[in-house]
């Protein structure tokens, strides 16, 4: 049975990177045997070279980029799950304040960005947006969480007259982890694309050095491999961001939460 | 019949803001002592009444009136499942009660471990509830329920969702913890065989409202183990439960009024 589990897990990892290195090597052979031109496709090892050669100006995009996804996804933790505990104190709190946090989710961030550079310098326009974009998820998510909590062990609370603080520090929170912890690992993600879409929105008015700006800029010289180097560290950060989450997530909720669960077994 | 009273129900209904009438006119007096078993259908009223002394419910008419608030303010339950925190260890979830009183971890660990070692989980102090099986999770939450040491324990219908082992088990143990802690129980059950097992006193309700049709006394000197699961006198007592629980199962709105 173990042995069988084992070899499952190594056809997990084996079989995905197997077709990804065979996706990349057609690539490159498509586009040798084509010849098709690099200013059109170029191929992953011209991708590959462009990377290392450009590695001072791409490498400091990605930390603007990262800077600003990470400053996002921390205030909007912080915010998002603030809020949703101050939501579910009070009927009267989640009825006033729910509506703009729904508004916020609903309007498309490409819209907004632009008025942000109105009132905003760049640089915080870029933050505000990213921030936005991942906020919703962490809010909604932890509030779900808050108010999902398991009937009985609120009447178990109940009985033993726990105080409000009580309750939540022993019950609600606990409770709402894993909920939480999916909003941030959707937060995650979307402030990455909130960050590039900000910088994309940005770029037009003078914000500069990101790596959104890199392909936007690379466009305009028909650096098609410089679009694809930048677009694979954006891809890269992505993955990397994911994957720390899942790890935070799966440590957090492996020794009891049937999601984590699933995974290790 | 002398002993002091710790809870009674006077002229207790409860109607849910559905409409539905789950209790009317409800009289009862607990005793010390007592291992009162409610015994009803599904949907007559037991768990409602355990509900309403637990405080986890308020009557729509009437009063409850306890004869010693300590009582009150130190009620043990345990629920129909076990309720347990799954992020917490066993240890945890049993020193809840006291955590929530206020107690230090260093002070309350003597209570919960005596409390597990009486429920035969001394060893298990830092096993995760789903490292449990079902029986073992029951014996967590009665250990929870034992740890203030209450005087009164509420319990509905613990061990339905057990197989019979298992609950035959149970119900050895909890008369023996009974008998240790000198408390008394209030059982929901709807298991003739469980009711006239564990208790010294049994209250037979109706679907209709909760009514109470039979409430009889199951001499509490009998020995109960398994010999007394296979005498003359416990099929006796089924076959009175039972005719009780039929009767009171077919009861009409009208027989309820004479």
């Amino acid at each position: 049975m173990k042995i069988i589990q084992e070899k499952n897990k190594i056809f997990d990892v084996v079989i995905p990177c197997a077709v990804f290195i065979a996706s990349l090597l057609a690539w490159e052979a498509i586009v040798n045997i084509k010849n098709i031109p690099v200013y059109i496709l170029p191929a992953p090892s011209a991708i590959l070279t462009k990377l290392v050669e450009d590695r001072a100006l791409l490498f400091s995009s990605l930390l603007v980029t990262l800077s600003v996804t990470l400053k996002a996804l921390a205030l909007a933790t912080i915010s998002g799950a603030g809020l949703a505990l101050l939501l579910a104190q009070s009927k009267t709190i989640e009825r006033a304040l729910l509506p703009f946090a729904i508004i916020l989710q609903v309007t498309p961030i490409i819209a907004i960005a632009p008025l942000l550079l109105v009132y905003l310098e760049p640089a915080k326009a870029v933050l505000v947006c990213a921030f936005l974009v991942a906020f919703f998820p962490i809010l909604s998510n932890t509030a779900l969480g808050l108010a999902s909590v398991d009937r009985s062990l609120r009447d178990l609370f109940e009985l033993y007259h726990a105080s409000p603080w009580q309750k939540l520090i022993y019950l609600r929170l606990p409770a709402a982890l894993p909920q939480f912890l999916t909003g941030l690992r959707i937060g995650g993600g979307l402030s990455l694309i909130g960050a590039i879409v900000a910088e994309l929105a940005a770029g037009a008015a003078g914000q500069g050095t990101g790596l959104a700006f890199r392909i936007v800029e690379a466009g305009f010289r028909l650096d098609i491999a410089r679009m694809f180097a930048a677009l694979t560290l954006i891809s890269a950060t992505g993955l990397i961001i994911h994957g720390l989450l899942a790890v935070l997530t799966h440590y957090l909720l492996r020794n009891w939460h049937e999601s984590a669960r699933e995974q290790t077994e | 019949m002398s002993a002091q009273r710790l809870v009674s129900l006077r002229n207790i209904s409860k109607i849910y803001p559905n409409g539905v009438t789950a209790l009317e006119n409800i009289n009862l007096d607990v005793r010390a002592g007592e291992t009162l078993t409610l015994l009803g259908p599904s949907g007559c009223g037991k768990s409602t009444i355990l509900r309403l002394l637990e405080g986890l419910a308020q009557p729509s008419g009437g009063e409850i009136f306890w004869h010693d608030e300590q009582i009150k303010n130190n009620l043990g339950a345990v629920f129909q499942e076990a309720t347990l925190m799954p992020w917490a260890t066993v240890f945890d979830n049993v020193y809840l009660p006291l955590r929530l009183k206020g107690h230090s971890r260093i002070n309350a660990k003597a209570a919960v471990e005596e409390s597990l070692e009486n429920v035969g989980l001394s060893h298990f102090t830092k096993a995760l509830p789903r490292e449990l099986s079902g029986g073992m999770k029951m014996r967590c939450a009665i250990a929870r329920a034992l740890v203030t040491k209450p005087s009164l324990i509420l319990m509905d219908e613990p061990f339905a969702a057990l197989d019979e082992v298992t609950r035959f088990r149970l119900n050895d143990d909890l008369l023996r913890l009974k008998e240790k802690l000198k408390a008394t129980i209030i059982f929901v059950t709807h298991s003739v065989f469980e009711s006239v097992f564990i208790s010294t006193r049994i209250v037979v309700m109706s679907k209709m409202q909760g009514a109470i049709v039979e409430d009889f006394q199951v001499d509490s000197t009998l020995q109960r183990d398994e010999n007394f699961r296979l005498s003359p006198r416990f099929n006796e007592l089924s076959r009175q439960a039972s005719t009780a629980l039929n009767h009171a199962m077919h009861l009409s709105p009208r027989e309820l009024m004479l």
